[in-house]
């Protein structure tokens, strides 16, 4: 019997406020523990939340992204769980009426394009964080609670572990489009929970749910549905059934397990939050938030592709973020040839980020420091492999790359005088390859111009030392 | 209306209380007898009558996002019983 | 004359004409309080020190001619308000040593004001009873006899104002807690419309229903109280934006014309023939004065009851659930892991009737049942609200009886909720609704006080005050409680 699998994905975005969604406390990253904390979000007796504005208009306007439908009335609801990272042991979240709805977003699939439903989009606030290193027990900070989230519920329209991947990849690009999160998975601002169940082609009843958590990455969704679809399908040839239950990727086992869960019953008594008011979003407050939606990235790849004639395929990898879409805009609209540039932030930026594990923003280099770079190589002053050492360089440390090039004495040696020496003597050292070259060797050549290059630590203009080469063997 | 010793039991856990076996049988008996008069409820019809969550029908009510101060970590953990690293600390949770 | 028997206004003509000082008046009263608190035990907490300091304030105010009307006037508040410093209890064991890093935005206006605040009161443990015996700390007596209960759950403030501890006190009211111990203890008790004054800083017992209120010596006093208290609150998303009158303006005698609703249902099953004769010679003062008896009828009023131990259960379960001992209140010492630790410490630190709620409340919530219990009760609130806005259209205030009996004995009804919960049938309806009630003293039966209600439109507080102040002027209120002396 052949099965298919049926995918729903959960994702948790932090959104970019200043204050926090019901107080005025700071959502600054990284602080010490419970310096971020007010009576409201430590939840203490008597106190009461106030909505943020921002965190309306900034669900809103990824509900527009997102092509949801957006409600005019909305409200608040409480979701009631004990946990000590939940000071008032709710959460102050969205049921019945999320402010936005039925949307969707476009994959590349083989063979064209795939829409993925977006079932809503709610807002709600975050919890604190559980430490367990370096003590007997387990420590609350709660400098997270109260942190502005949304949720974002896609329709069980992915088939493929694939497919969730690709709709992770475009989901985060179109929320760092809106500007709403910043998406970092790291800092836990975006994160994913799955479920997915299997059955066989050609039924329409769902199979059992299974629920999973810990996915670190988009990759690591991807290895853990691969995993579990796998493992589902296992058990059902054997003839067993699937258990309901909530299960833990193990990115080192590249296995998932059982988890145990938090809370037996998953009774979580909602009803409408009596402390806050409904939220009405009139025609005029959504067509004013509309008008603040930036270029999205699709209609931004087009462009590029017309404006800047980049091939389709660098359009896509350049434009699947906005701060290198950004970046490549601001150097390609001031430099002779876009399709360098991207060649630069797709190749020796791409790696060293991904060396890094950094974002474009959080590294020195600027678009000006990029081209100033590149106007070096196109005037000779370095060559293009030296201008990748540079640039490494201007990676780690911010330096201008005409400082780096006089710092470290990197400039091209284009003085013929100069460079016929050290090719004379590259020639007198290596008699085997010259003897080579002189029967019609032509790879002996490239030999010796590596010799040149090692003798100049790369600094020898190419074009040049070839020429003199020739000259000086054909003597 | 009768409430079980089962059920008593099961939203004593959900609401984090614990009864000895005589408080449950007591318990069950009272919820049961207050459930029966508010039970008087049924009498209405509320078909078509939509709920009242809010009484003063205002909407929209916001803060700007602005950061204010927040309190100094001693007022934050003065009230708690045990504080470890500048954190609430409570037993161990496997996760 | 001593001090301590004045009323704000009195007091407050003396203080700013500098004829005493208020050093001097907080000193009468904390006299006073030394006199008669063994008596009656209304205080959780007496802040002496804090309030000789605050007079010290008061009277550098009245120096510089900054003096407001409430400068220098000795208060009392309710022990679930929250006092910056100042232990919080809510009368109970899980709070009993929690002290609030902030002030609840009343405190802080009174404060501006140059109140002088001398303790805390007692109260059914999170304002949950109507007898003020569910404190895990002490019973409250009524100084009208010290064998009765003073009502609920705001005894400790309405005894307060009653036995003269403080000029004027605050309290909470829910289903009733502010007017049904100002009936019993024959004071003036005010619950103002849901969202007039900020509820920002009131340990929240049900959030939907909960208002804070003053609790005077006479109807003048409400108003200048009511002055500084009512108004939006950032901090209370439910608070109303509202054009504030000068409540005081209110405090005419003339109310002819007036049409003065009269609804069978709150002469209904179980009132005292006492208390429904009493009331009915307070209408026929409203007839002298030329006002309109109008008979009315709030058909959906007997289903308030029900329909708010629903509301008030549901809410109050969550409002409850942050009471955990991980950043304050009561922790168990012994337990085994975490849920362990969650369940005893809940189970020690709330008394009876809080875990009887909150089982109540989480049972109708829970899954299956919030359809049934919850959402039903919210469709009869709708009903109620209804019910009363046509009421509102024949008439410009109901009157009635407060409660259905005068002060009863301690321990009659601790052993039977539905008993008690009877107690406050006569004002939850106001508190599902919204409504602003106030209960004034209309008279005595069997040596006991009965207390008058008088409920208005939403944010129609001066209308009542009126209606209030034409009473008390044209019927005059002068007994004083005897159980427990002193030269007033």
């Amino acid at each position: 019997m052949k099965y298919e699998a049926v995918i729903g994905l959960e994702v948790h975005a932090e959104l970019l406020t200043d204050s926090k969604i019901f107080c005025g406390c700071s959502t600054k990253f990284g602080s010490e523990p419970n310096t971020q904390v007010c009576p409201v979000c430590l939840g203490l007796p008597g106190t009461l939340p106030v909505l943020n504005k921002k965190v309306v208009e900034y669900a809103v306007r990824a509900g527009l992204a997102l092509n949801c439908t957006i409600a005019n009335f909305s409200k608040m609801d409480r979701k009631n769980y004990f946990y000590p990272d939940l000071p008032k042991a709710y959460q102050i979240s969205q049921y019945d009426l999320p402010l936005c709805s039925n949307g969707y977003i476009e994959i590349e699939v083989e063979g064209g394009t795939k829409r993925i439903g977006i079932k809503r989009i709610h807002i709600e606030e975050d919890a604190g964080k559980l430490l367990h290193e370096g003590t007997d027990g387990s420590l609350v900070d709660y400098n997270r609670a109260g942190v502005p989230l949304i949720e974002i519920v896609s329709e069980p329209d992915i088939s493929t572990p694939e497919e969730a991947y690709q709709y992770l990849v475009k989901l985060k690009s179109i929320l760092e489009y809106t500007e709403v999160s910043d998406c970092k998975m790291q800092e836990g601002s975006l994160r994913v929970d799955t479920n997915v169940s299997v059955r066989p082609v050609g039924t329409t009843d769902l199979g059992t749910k299974i629920e999973l958590k810990n996915l670190n990455s988009f990759k690591a969704v991807q290895k853990a549905l691969e995993y579990e679809i796998k493992r589902q399908i296992k058990v059902l040839e054997e003839g067993g059934t699937i258990v309901q239950e909530t299960r833990r990727w193990n990115e080192a086992k590249g296995i998932t397990e059982p988890m145990r869960t938090k809370e037996e019953a998953h009774d979580y008594r909602y009803f409408p939050e009596p402390d806050l008011v409904p939220i009405i979003v009139t025609e005029e407050w959504k067509e004013e938030i509309r008008k603040t939606l930036p270029e999205m990235p699709d209609a931004k790849r087009e462009r590029f592709i017309t404006q800047y004639g980049l091939p389709e395929y660098d359009a896509k990898v350049i434009t699947s973020s906005k701060k290198m879409a950004d970046f490549f805009e601001k150097c390609a609209s001031n430099y002779h040839s876009p399709k360098i540039v991207s060649n630069w932030l797709m190749g020796e930026f791409a790696r060293l980020l991904n060396d890094t594990g950094r974002e474009i923003d959080e590294v020195p280099i600027t678009p000006d420091m990029l081209i100033e770079l590149l106007k070096l190589v196109d005037d000779n002053v370095i060559s293009g492999s030296i201008a990748k050492t540079v640039f490494e360089e201007m990676f780690f440390t911010g330096k201008n790359p005409q400082i780096i090039v006089e710092e470290k004495g990197l400039r091209q040696i284009a003085d013929e005088g100069e460079l016929r020496r050290i090719v004379r003597k590259v020639i007198e050292e290596n008699p085997k390859s010259v003897e080579d070259y002189k029967k019609g060797k032509e790879k002996a050549l490239g030999f010796l111009v590596g010799q040149v290059m090692k003798e100049t630590k790369g600094k020898a203009n190419p074009q040049l030392t070839n020429q003199l080469l020739r000259e000086e063997l054909s003597k | 209306m009768a409430i079980s010793k089962s059920e008593v039991e099961y939203i004593a856990k959900l609401a984090r209380l614990k009864f000895t076996e005589e408080e449950i049988e007591a318990m069950s008996k009272e919820l049961s007898k207050i459930l029966d008069y508010v039970n008087k409820l049924n009498e209405l019809d509320t078909e078509n009558v939509e709920p009242t969550a809010h009484i003063v029908p205002i909407h929209n009510v916001f803060r700007e996002d602005e950061v204010k101060p927040s309190m100094p970590r001693e007022k934050v953990l003065m009230n708690a019983p045990f504080t470890e690293q500048g954190c609430f600390k409570v037993p161990k949770i496997i996760e | 004359m001593e001090l301590y028997s004045l009323t704000v206004h009195e007091l407050k003509e003396l203080l700013h004409k500098r004829e005493v000082s208020a050093q001097e008046v907080t000193k009468s009263y904390l006299e006073r309080i030394k006199e008669v608190e063994p008596k009656v035990d209304a205080l959780v907490t007496i802040t002496e020190e804090f309030a000789l300091e605050r007079a010290k304030v008061a009277d550098e105010m009245i120096k510089k001619g900054e003096a407001k009307d409430l400068t220098g006037i000795p208060v009392i508040i309710k022990d679930n308000i929250s006092t910056e410093g100042i232990r919080t209890t809510c009368s109970s064991k899980m709070l009993e040593n929690y002290i609030p890093p902030y002030n609840a935005t009343v405190v802080e206006r009174l404060l501006n004001e140059g109140v002088v605040i001398l303790g805390k009161s007692n109260l059914d443990e999170f304002a949950m009873g109507s007898s003020t015996e569910n404190s895990a700390f002490k019973i409250t007596k009524n100084p009208w006899d010290l064998s009765r209960v003073p009502g609920g759950s705001s005894g400790g403030s309405a005894v307060a104002v009653a036995a003269d501890e403080a000029a004027f006190a605050l309290g909470s009211d829910t289903g009733g807690s502010i007017r049904q111990p100002a009936s019993l203890c024959g004071v003036v008790g005010m619950k103002p419309t849901y969202g007039l004054v900020s509820r920002y800083g009131l340990v929240a017992f049900a959030s939907s229903l909960d208002q804070i209120g003053p609790f005077t010596k006479d109807v003048t006093d409400c108003a200048i109280v009511l002055n500084a208290i009512a108004g939006h609150d950032p901090l209370d998303s439910t608070s109303v934006k509202i054009e504030k009158p000068d409540y005081t303006s209110y405090l005419k005698e003339d109310i002819k014309g007036f049409r003065i609703g009269v609804a069978k249902e709150f002469f209904g099953a179980g009132i005292e023939e006492g208390v429904k004769e009493t009331v009915e010679k307070a209408i026929k003062v409203f007839e002298d004065l030329g006002a309109e008896i109008i008979d009315i009828s709030i058909p959906y009023v007997e289903y308030a009851l029900p329909a708010y131990y629903i509301i008030a259960s549901a809410e109050a379960s969550s409002n409850l659930a942050r009471y955990d001992g991980i950043r304050y209140g009561h922790i168990a010492k012994n337990y085994e892991d975490l849920v362990d630790m969650y369940m005893t410490s809940r189970s020690e630190g709330f008394g009876k009737e809080v875990k009887r709620r909150i089982m109540l409340g989480t049972y109708a919530l829970s899954s299956g049942y919030y359809d049934a219990y919850y959402k039903k009760a919210l469709k009869v609130r709708t009903l109620i609200k209804n019910d009363f806005e046509r009421a509102f259209e024949k008439c410009d205030v109901i009157v009635g009886p407060t409660s259905p009996t005068v002060a009863f004995k301690i321990g009659e009804r601790t052993n039977d909720p539905l008993a008690m919960y009877l107690a406050d049938i006569y004002t939850v309806s106001v508190n599902i609704a919204g409504l602003p009630a106030i209960s004034i003293p209309c008279g005595l039966s069997e040596g006991l006080p009965v207390g008058l209600q008088i409920i208005g439109k939403h944010f129609d507080e001066g209308r009542i005050l009126n209606v209030a102040y034409a009473f008390e002027k044209a019927y005059k209120f002068d007994a004083k409680p005897q159980a427990i002396g002193g030269e007033r």
